[in-house]
């Protein structure tokens, strides 16, 4: 088998006293989808930001494609035009309409020119189905449409791996499935993915593989089958019941091993 | 305990009514002002003033050099001013967020001192101090180069408070996302960054630029030549040889003619530029 995509080795990453990832080891191979899932201070964000360095390790090492991202002489910016990264909040360019969020950092980063930009902007808003709204403002999406323009800025760069951050908890229920469809095609298409989400269906149908944090490790890894259909571990378990029936949920005691109060 | 909270909140039978009261109360703030303009119009002396503020041919003297040169330089000097204060108060606000410790600290005392001096003082400061100080340096431009100095001085200590509170202003998010594109910082600052942060800045320099368009009369104290004579200045030489004060009320009206469509423009664009952000 080849390298792999993405390879996680001993990370650790601390806020002041706080440590968030106790060790993390995780390798991703090429076209592999990978949902991490766990509760709200697990760390499953923070290792996602990691792996392309918005946050910075304490410990440990991260390649991406071969090259060391956590290498303090690698250019950054070149590692980070290979991984594309979708955020929880969107975070489109308010100044820019569609097409300028699409086209500015391809003539800015990659330096392609204006034709070009253009037209490989127009591919990918077919690809997220908005080629109608190339003129629109984001302020006048919604939310929905607003994650998927973000996708397609991400996939405008020509990503080899593809990272989301909580991509549909932002979202109207209604507005879910629109990007999940999205997410599905571009996973059939061949694309790394490594995602971080709350959307067990999703994770069950789409993911190669699930990961389950709690407490700033992994617990389980394995196919969704497993993991979500027949998990090993009391607290995956315990999880998947309060995740899939939160009206069954009892009252209870702090669980003491969570790192985090809530999601940094 | 109950008779008293029920007399406190009934009407009392006696007097007015909370409504009668309110109604009283209104009529006599509209009398005092009615009363206040007819004592000003009894007792001003309408001949005089329209003989020293208002006479059409000292008026009629003033034109076309009140416009094609007062209000010209008026102009030409206010803009000089506020480009150095932009470019030099960006500079200082980007020192101001900068990693580098001795950059932070020398904008912040820039920004003290400049903020803190009056605008006059500047003015002497470059078109006196610094001559006598070097001699043989000239500061290129003559005199509108020492004003575009001087309002640029002062104007970039207030512009890099300003620039430097919208670049804060900018979401958290809108770095990251250009950061994961590849973007440098410095080329996310520039592309993505800054231009939102002149959205949000828009209304507080424009207002910048009003004060710099009053503060402008300052080069009186430069000594000018009359082909350099700004607004301020022609009216009150003008003032003197007719001994009239009639050019202060025009080069008055001059101010006005652009303050006043400009903070006209500037709600317009905010509330475009609020549409546009969210």
């Amino acid at each position: 088998m080849s390298r792999p995509e993405i390879e996680v080795r001993g990370l650790h990453k601390s806020f002041g006293d706080n440590e968030v990832l106790r060790g993390i080891d995780l390798e991703i191979g090429q076209g592999e989808v990978v949902c991490v899932i766990g509760p709200s201070g697990s760390g499953k964000s923070t290792l996602l930001r990691c792996v392309n360095l918005l946050e910075e390790p304490s410990k440990g090492q991260v390649f991406v494609g071969g090259t060391e991202v956590t290498d303090p002489d690698v250019d950054i910016d070149a590692v980070r035009r290979r991984i594309g990264m979708v955020f929880q909040q969107f975070n489109l360019f308010p100044h820019l309409d569609v097409t300028g969020n699409l086209t500015l950092p391809q003539r800015r980063v990659l330096g392609r020119d204006k034709e070009t930009a253009a037209r490989v902007a127009a591919e990918n808003l077919a690809r997220v189905g908005l080629s109608e709204k190339a003129d629109a403002y984001p302020s006048s999406l919604s939310g929905g449409q607003q994650q998927r323009v973000a996708i397609a800025r991400a996939l405008a760069m020509g990503p080899e791996v593809m990272l989301f951050d909580e991509p549909t908890s932002a979202l109207d229920p209604e507005l879910v499935g629109d990007v999940l469809a999205v997410m599905r095609r571009l996973a059939r298409e061949g694309m790394t993915m490594m995602v971080v989400t709350h959307e067990m269906t999703f994770a069950r149908e789409v993911a190669d593989r699930v990961v389950f944090m709690d407490g700033g490790v992994i617990v389980e890894d394995g196919s969704p089958e497993r993991v979500i259909g027949d998990p090993q571990h009391e607290r995956t378990r315990h999880f998947l019941s309060r995740l899939l029936d939160p009206a069954m949920a009892e009252v209870e005691e702090e669980i003491s091993d969570q790192v985090g109060k809530s999601e940094p | 305990m109950t008779d008293t909270d029920a007399t406190t909140l009934q009407p009392k039978k006696k007097g007015l009514t909370r409504r009668q009261k309110r109604r009283v109360s209104q009529g006599a703030q509209y009398a005092v002002f009615v009363a206040a303009v007819i004592a000003f119009a009894v007792t001003a002396d309408w001949g005089r003033l329209q003989n020293q503020f208002a006479q059409a041919d000292i008026a009629r003297q003033m034109f076309p050099d009140v416009i094609t040169l007062a209000l010209k330089n008026t102009v030409l000097y206010t803009l000089s001013g506020f480009v150095v204060g932009l470019v030099l108060g960006m500079v200082i606000a980007l020192m101001r967020l900068s990693s580098v410790g001795p950059y932070r600290w020398l904008a912040g005392v820039y920004i003290e001192i400049f903020r803190g001096l009056p605008a006059l003082l500047i003015f002497i400061f470059v078109g006196v101090a610094v001559p006598l100080a070097f001699p043989g340096t000239e500061i290129p431009g003559g005199t509108y180069g020492k004003v575009a100095l001087a309002l640029g001085l002062v104007s970039a200590a207030y512009m890099a408070e300003t620039i430097r509170a919208g670049i804060q202003a900018v979401p958290k998010g809108q770095m990251e996302a250009a950061r994961s594109l590849g973007f440098s910082p410095a080329k996310a600052m520039v592309s993505i960054i800054v231009p939102q942060a002149f959205r949000i800045i828009l209304p507080p320099l424009t207002n910048e630029l009003v004060l710099l368009f009053k503060d402008s009369s300052l080069v009186l104290f430069l000594g000018v030549t009359l082909e350099e004579r700004e607004l301020s200045k022609f009216g009150r030489d003008l003032a003197s040889t007719t001994a009239n004060s009639t050019p202060i009320l025009v080069a008055g009206l001059c101010y006005l003619l652009v303050t006043i469509p400009l903070s006209f423009v500037v709600r317009r664009m905010e509330s475009k530029a609020q549409e546009a952000i969210r």
